[in-house]
């Protein structure tokens, strides 16, 4: 049997809490995710789903446990390795979009090759016209739609062929039918390239476009915890 | 894409800011190097011009009231001396040449000098460069009132050859001291780039019996102006040890490159000022680099949480900054040539029109790679403090917030 491209074992990340104590955000005691499938994980606010995904992209550093991405643990590795092997492996799109308004569309893409596979401007502008922004390239963020940003953010995350693409509620600031879209086109433009797609929403209509949904508050013990607390 | 290219995006994003900060390090590395250059090529140039002359025979004073008077045409002269006097130091064996000058009259403020010919017969201003006249002059007759006009005076007051002029009375200009006698240009000097462009040359006696002038001073002479022979510097201690040592009724200023070496000694702590205010320009300019970029920081944060998000490694936004502080001064220091263009060509115009003194403001001076080469240096240290802020970005939390 194939290892799974993301498998996480015993992973625990704490939080200090303003009066000095200590609070538990994620308790993972075993999650996989195998290459080229699509999960959504559902959770609430405060299920500790944002904390979860930086931890899995080597964002920030889990206090316990392993997170093997295509058979390297990423918790294992120092910082400026983690950062390496997410801008390799990894493409995030955030609920916000994150792009840099000071960059036009393509640069947004191609700073996305920058610290990973190398820019390839042809490539990045193919990912452009794949999501429909064949005319928007020299565009600065501003000056598209939300929908339209959010499928830059997109074609970033694709940007360095990655193995998993994670999303934060990627669908959280876009009117219902830009969010079916833009779901669809995450899903498709994923399958395309090979990249696992593990995403986390609260919104039953993005749930219910996934044949495997996962609760988050089963997964993250830590969630559970304070569900029922 | 490159750091460069975020660099450059960066210094787009916040052109005002990054305008403002390279122009006060134009400032900046402008002053310090006009400040450099006119320091050193005023001091070079004033020690290395003597007219052709080793030494100059006054009354007794001040050396460097001497050399001024007679060598610069600046500054008043210390008294007279007997024409005796010139006769001697003229036959002392190891003089070559000893030229009586005489002053106390000017035209509209420019000096009129009386001379001997031998000033322009046998004088070399410069290793192999005499005075020369602009085509269709000539020399002055000794025994005329003619006046060889120099070439700064000749454009400044529209003098030509054949115009006619009243000399005034003093070396101040005072229209109520017109002399009575004529005085016809005969000749224009070509430039030399020397106080001589400054000056109305006439004849010795021109000067010595010009109306209102005291009659017992008539063979009096305001100094004289001396060329040892060739090998004769001991010549020169001898002099200097007879005229101002044994005797006390004269002053031998010898050699002139030395008194006015002594003038630069005595200003040196204006120069130490000088250097100090653009030195504190210089670091304030620093300091709005530091400025500049740090209290941008704050808007930045998220950007560099995004670029960390997106692969960054510390180093690279800490590099970043660093390049953004030491572009800033890099511009700023492009532009500082600018500026140092500006104020060189003032400043040499102000002191040409002064003393007839011509700095070589085109000349390299090493200051012209430390300078820009030190802000640039500065201007990256400036950037270390808001780079260690980038550095420390917490990207998780600046990214997005914690759910």
């Amino acid at each position: 049997m194939p290892e799974p491209l993301l498998h996480i074992r015993g992973l625990k990340k704490s939080f200090t809490t303003p009066d000095g104590g200590s609070q538990l955000i994620v308790d993972v005691p075993d999650f996989s995710l195998d290459a080229q499938i699509q999960i959504a994980l559902a959770g609430e606010s405060g299920s500790g789903k944002t904390t979860f995904l930086n931890l899995i992209a080597g964002i920030l550093k889990p206090d316990a446990g392993e997170i093997l991405l295509d058979g390297t643990d990423m918790a294992a590795l120092a910082e400026p390795k983690r950062d390496r092997l997410r801008a390799e492996k990894i493409g995030y799109i955030f609920q916000t979009f994150n792009l840099l308004q000071g960059y036009t569309c393509l640069e947004n893409v191609l700073l996305g090759m920058a610290f990973g596979a190398g820019v390839d401007k042809h490539f990045a502008e193919g990912l452009l016209k794949r999501v429909g922004l064949a005319d928007r390239l020299h565009h600065r963020p501003r000056q598209l739609s939300t929908g339209q940003q959010q499928r830059v953010a997109v074609a970033r995350a694709l940007a360095n062929k990655p193995k998993l693409v994670l999303a934060d509620e990627p669908t959280g600031n876009l009117d219902q039918k830009n969010a079916r879209e833009s779901l669809a086109l995450i899903r498709e433009a994923c399958r395309e390239n090979g990249a696992a797609l593990l995403i986390v929403s609260h919104d039953r209509e993005v749930l219910a476009q996934f044949d495997q949904v996962q609760q988050l508050d089963r997964i993250n013990q830590a969630a559970k915890t304070e569900a029922t607390a | 894409m490159n750091l460069w290219r975020i660099v450059f995006k960066s210094l787009r994003q916040h052109a005002l800011s990054t305008c403002v900060t390279a122009f006060s390090i134009a400032l900046a590395g402008g002053l310090l190097m006009s400040v450099w250059v006119v320091k050193e090529q005023s001091q070079a140039t004033f020690t290395g011009v003597n007219e052709g002359f080793d030494a100059v025979l006054g009354a007794r004073g001040s050396k460097l009231q001497l050399v001024l008077n007679a060598i610069f045409n600046l500054e008043a002269s210390p008294g007279n001396l007997a024409w005796s006097d010139y006769q001697d130091i003229k036959n002392n064996p190891s003089v070559e040449l000893a030229v009586p000058i005489a002053v106390g009259d000017n035209y509209h403020g420019f000096r009129l000098v009386g001379t001997s010919p031998e000033l322009f017969d046998k004088t070399e201003y410069a290793p192999g460069k005499k005075f020369e006249l602009q085509p269709g002059g000539a020399w002055f007759d000794p025994a005329r009132r003619d006046a060889v006009v120099g070439d700064f005076v000749a454009r400044k007051m529209n003098l030509k050859v054949g115009d006619t002029f009243h000399p005034f009375h003093g070396l101040i200009f005072n229209e109520n001291n017109q002399h009575s006698e004529t005085y016809v240009v005969v000749g224009i000097l070509k430039p030399s780039n020397t106080p001589a462009d400054r000056v109305i040359w006439i004849p010795l006696e021109g000067i010595q019996k010009m109306s209102g002038h005291d009659p017992r001073a008539a063979t009096d002479v305001s100094a004289v102006l001396v060329k040892l022979k060739a090998g004769s510097a001991i010549a020169g201690f001898q002099m200097d040890m007879m005229y101002n040592r044994q005797g006390n009724r004269l002053t031998f200023a010898w050699p002139i490159g030395s008194v006015m070496a002594e003038l630069f000694d005595k200003i040196g702590w204006f120069n130490r000022v000088l250097s100090l205010v653009s030195y504190l320009v210089a670091i304030v300019a620093t300091a709005s680099i530091l400025a500049g970029i740090y209290s941008s920081m704050n808007e930045r944060r998220r950007e560099i949480a995004i670029l960390r998000a997106l692969g960054a490694r510390r180093f690279n936004i800490f590099t970043a900054i660093l390049l953004e502080a030491a572009t800033i001064s890099a511009i700023g220091m492009a532009a500082a040539f600018v500026v140092y263009g500006v104020i060189v060509t003032v400043v040499a115009g102000v002191m040409r029109a002064q003393t007839g003194v011509v700095i070589d403001t085109l000349q390299f001076n090493a200051v012209m790679l430390w300078a820009p080469a030190a802000l640039i240096a500065l201007g990256a240290l400036a950037g270390i403090v808001p780079a260690l802020k980038a550095y420390r970005t917490d990207v998780a939390e600046n990214l997005t917030p914690h759910s």
